[in-house]
């Protein structure tokens, strides 16, 4: 756990649509340690997806464009990479699996070429060692007969052996950092409770680091060692896992713990809500991005937008009030 | 709300409820080759002014049930009555004075508003149908009604596509509660939403429910959810009702193993909670509803599965006041 993996350092895109520049992501910096789980958590339209796709490389362009920021991969800029670096990278060292395990598939390609394709590519195995291969990876992930299933296609499959197949495809080349970026909310809570086990086993038995993206808050917190809280293209708080859940410090991250139903609570606790909706990103904003949904606003806040400050040791708020006292920070 | 229930005082009750949906091959001679078991037998009352939780995975059956119960789909057997008025038995005009009681809120806010008609027109549109007002009583009336879900009354001659999925949820609203009526089967009405304005809607639901003594029937795969609104949940497993009690013992003292896998699989929002927790992971994935299991439904993942429950189907207990179950392990 010492060694830095990951250091994304101002990131920023945008979007350049018909309806005018979407500021999609503004300045985000965070890190991934070595063996570390970092969760990213943030409503649709926040930025989560957009931020690791970008690092990735993945954003298309036109439309995207990633304008500014570095993405060190073990001190080298994934950025700055010829298109034949990142692709030997991608797979290899950082590998993802999506939201949507109906159409991350090539449904003319049977899965077992799929699996193999990485190992294939990145490892120099022939076919054969590669299918073999392929066949003991979606053993490991819990498909049963797996060497038989080889030649099926992905619809052959349901919705939660298709999203194990995916990870045992990321995971086929040991990749030192793996990226998941909402792949269980498809699925029935039963399924993406098999998910998440088979992950943290995968986890702790090669000892991967994991960037998971999610909206739920609660696979958050039995999973990640570290949290970051996006909104409206920005980090808005950062802390260890249980730092965040007992002493929330931004009044996004306060209210979205509030509106949580919890379902080892009894009782009819009103939900507080957060008014209003995210703000719309086609300014870079020059005031808090949470002001018109804030209910600990100060004067400071329609001026300047505040960057992330500490809060504590290893946490950090953007936010220009201390939510403790409703006093101002400075 | 509970404690404003006299014992006899059931709005609807629902009867050996079956309804199954044909499989036909072949195109100009069609043939039937199967049916989709979609809800077998179940049977339960909803009281006058409570919410019954009706939770499972997704292809339960739940959605279908509400649909059944509403007569959008006429049942293959089973009685519904609402207020002691077999709704299976009336066709054409008697039907449809009865809809006027019973509403429907979906899932998809996108989907279920029309999107050339103004939400004016939308929320108008069942008085007028239904020869309740005249259209100068409707205007009036929708006026009222936007301002009871929150929503400006000037925004009726606005298009849908002017609004956030949280604001069109509340016009879902607003049409579902212009005919005033005594029922309203919400199905997943906040699974499209984000987090923070999921807690909006269900607040707005609350309150209404307060207001107009409303009754509900939230169908929902979001047990965090379902036991915060719910005053009776019932638990289906492909098509069966699998357990059904009062909320707080279905949440701390659950009997059917699908129900306690179910709940053990739900995240908490709380990362020390989260470490100690022991799930149940079950295996393997929900049948297809074409080829039921034989006996039990739930027997091919069950960790309490004994021969019996391959041979014959579990009855519905009442094993403790006002707490059923259908299962031979208990």
């Amino acid at each position: 756990m010492s060694e830095l993996l990951l250091n994304v350092k101002d990131l920023r895109t945008r979007f350049h649509t018909r309806d005018g520049l979407v500021h999609a992501v503004n300045g985000v910096s965070f890190f991934v340690k070595e063996g570390e789980t970092l969760g990213i958590v943030g409503e649709s339209g926040c930025g989560k997806s957009v931020t690791v796709m970008s690092i990735l490389r993945l954003i298309p362009s036109p439309p995207g464009e990633v304008v500014s920021g570095e993405a060190l991969y073990l001190g080298r800029d994934l950025l700055k990479m010829s298109n034949d670096e990142i692709r030997h990278i991608r797979g290899s060292q950082l590998s993802m699996v999506f939201q949507d395990p109906m159409t991350s598939f090539n449904p003319v390609m049977t899965i077992g070429h799929q699996v193999a394709e990485p190992l294939m590519a990145h490892q120099e195995m022939t076919r054969k060692q590669a299918y073999a291969r392929a066949a003991e990876l979606l053993n490991l992930v819990g498909i049963p007969n797996a060497s038989e299933r080889l030649g099926d296609y992905p619809h052959q499959f349901s919705g939660g052996m298709r999203q194990r197949a995916m990870i045992a495809m990321a995971l086929s080349c040991n990749p030192p950092l793996f990226i998941a970026d909402e792949p269980s909310t498809a699925l029935d809570v039963t399924i993406q409770a098999q998910i998440l086990d088979l992950v943290k086993h995968l986890r702790d038995e090669f000892g991967m680091a994991v960037i998971w993206i999610t909206h739920d808050l609660g696979i958050i917190a039995g999973l990640a060692d570290r949290v970051a809280v996006m909104y409206a293209g920005f980090i808005i708080e950062e802390a260890a896992v249980d730092d965040l859940y007992d002493h929330p410090s931004h009044p996004y991250t306060i209210g979205l713990l509030g509106s949580l139903p919890r379902m080892d609570e009894s009782g009819q606790r009103r939900l507080t809500s957060i008014e209003g909706m995210p703000p719309v990103l086609y300014q870079p904003p020059t005031e808090c991005p949470f002001l018109s949904r804030c209910t600990y606003k100060i004067d400071r806040c329609s001026k300047e937008n505040p960057s992330l400050m500490p809060v504590d040791d290893d946490h950090r708020a953007a936010c220009w009030v201390d939510t403790t006292t409703g006093k101002s920070r400075a | 709300m509970t404690n404003q229930i006299l014992p006899s005082s059931n709005l609807l009750r629902v009867n050996g409820l079956v309804k199954h949906f044909p499989i036909y091959k072949g195109f100009i001679f069609q043939k039937q080759v199967g049916a989709v078991h979609a809800v077998d037998n179940v049977s339960f009352d909803v009281k006058r002014g409570e919410t019954l939780g009706l939770v499972g995975e997704s292809g339960c059956g739940k959605s279908t049930t509400g649909r059944t119960i509403l007569q959008f789909y006429r049942p293959d057997a089973g009685h519904v009555y609402m207020e002691d008025v077999d709704l299976v038995s009336l066709k054409g005009e008697d039907l449809r004075k009865m809809r006027r009681k019973m509403q429907m809120i979906f899932q998809d806010p996108y989907a279920s508003l029309n999107p050339r008609m103004t939400v004016g027109e939308i929320i108008a549109e069942p008085l007028l149908a239904h020869h309740l007002a005249d259209r100068k009583e409707a205007i009036e009336k929708v006026g009222s009604l936007l301002h009871l879900v929150g929503l400006n009354p000037a925004y009726y001659h606005r298009y849908p596509h002017e609004f956030s999925g949280g604001q069109r949820q509340r016009v879902g609203v607003a049409r579902a509660l212009s005919l005033e009526p005594s029922l309203i089967v919400c199905d997943e009405p906040i699974s499209a939403l984000d987090v923070s304005i999921q807690a909006q809607v269900v607040n707005l639901l609350e309150d209404l429910q307060a207001q107009f003594n409303l009754t509900y029937i939230f169908i929902a795969h979001d047990l965090s959810m379902v036991r915060h609104i719910s005053d009776r949940v019932a638990v289906m497993y492909l098509g069966v009702i699998m357990e059904l009690t009062d909320r707080e013992e279905l949440y701390t003292h659950p009997l059917h193993p699908y129900t306690q896998a179910l709940l053990s699989a739900v995240p908490i929002p709380d990362p020390k909670k989260e470490r100690r927790r022991q799930r149940i992971i079950l295996q393997g994935d929900v049948p297809s509803p074409v080829n039921p299991p034989s006996g039990c439904r739930f027997r091919t993942r069950c960790p309490l599965a004994a021969p019996i429950c391959a041979e014959q189907a579990p009855e519905f207990r009442e094993i403790a006041t006002d707490h059923h179950v259908a299962c031979h392990m208990v």
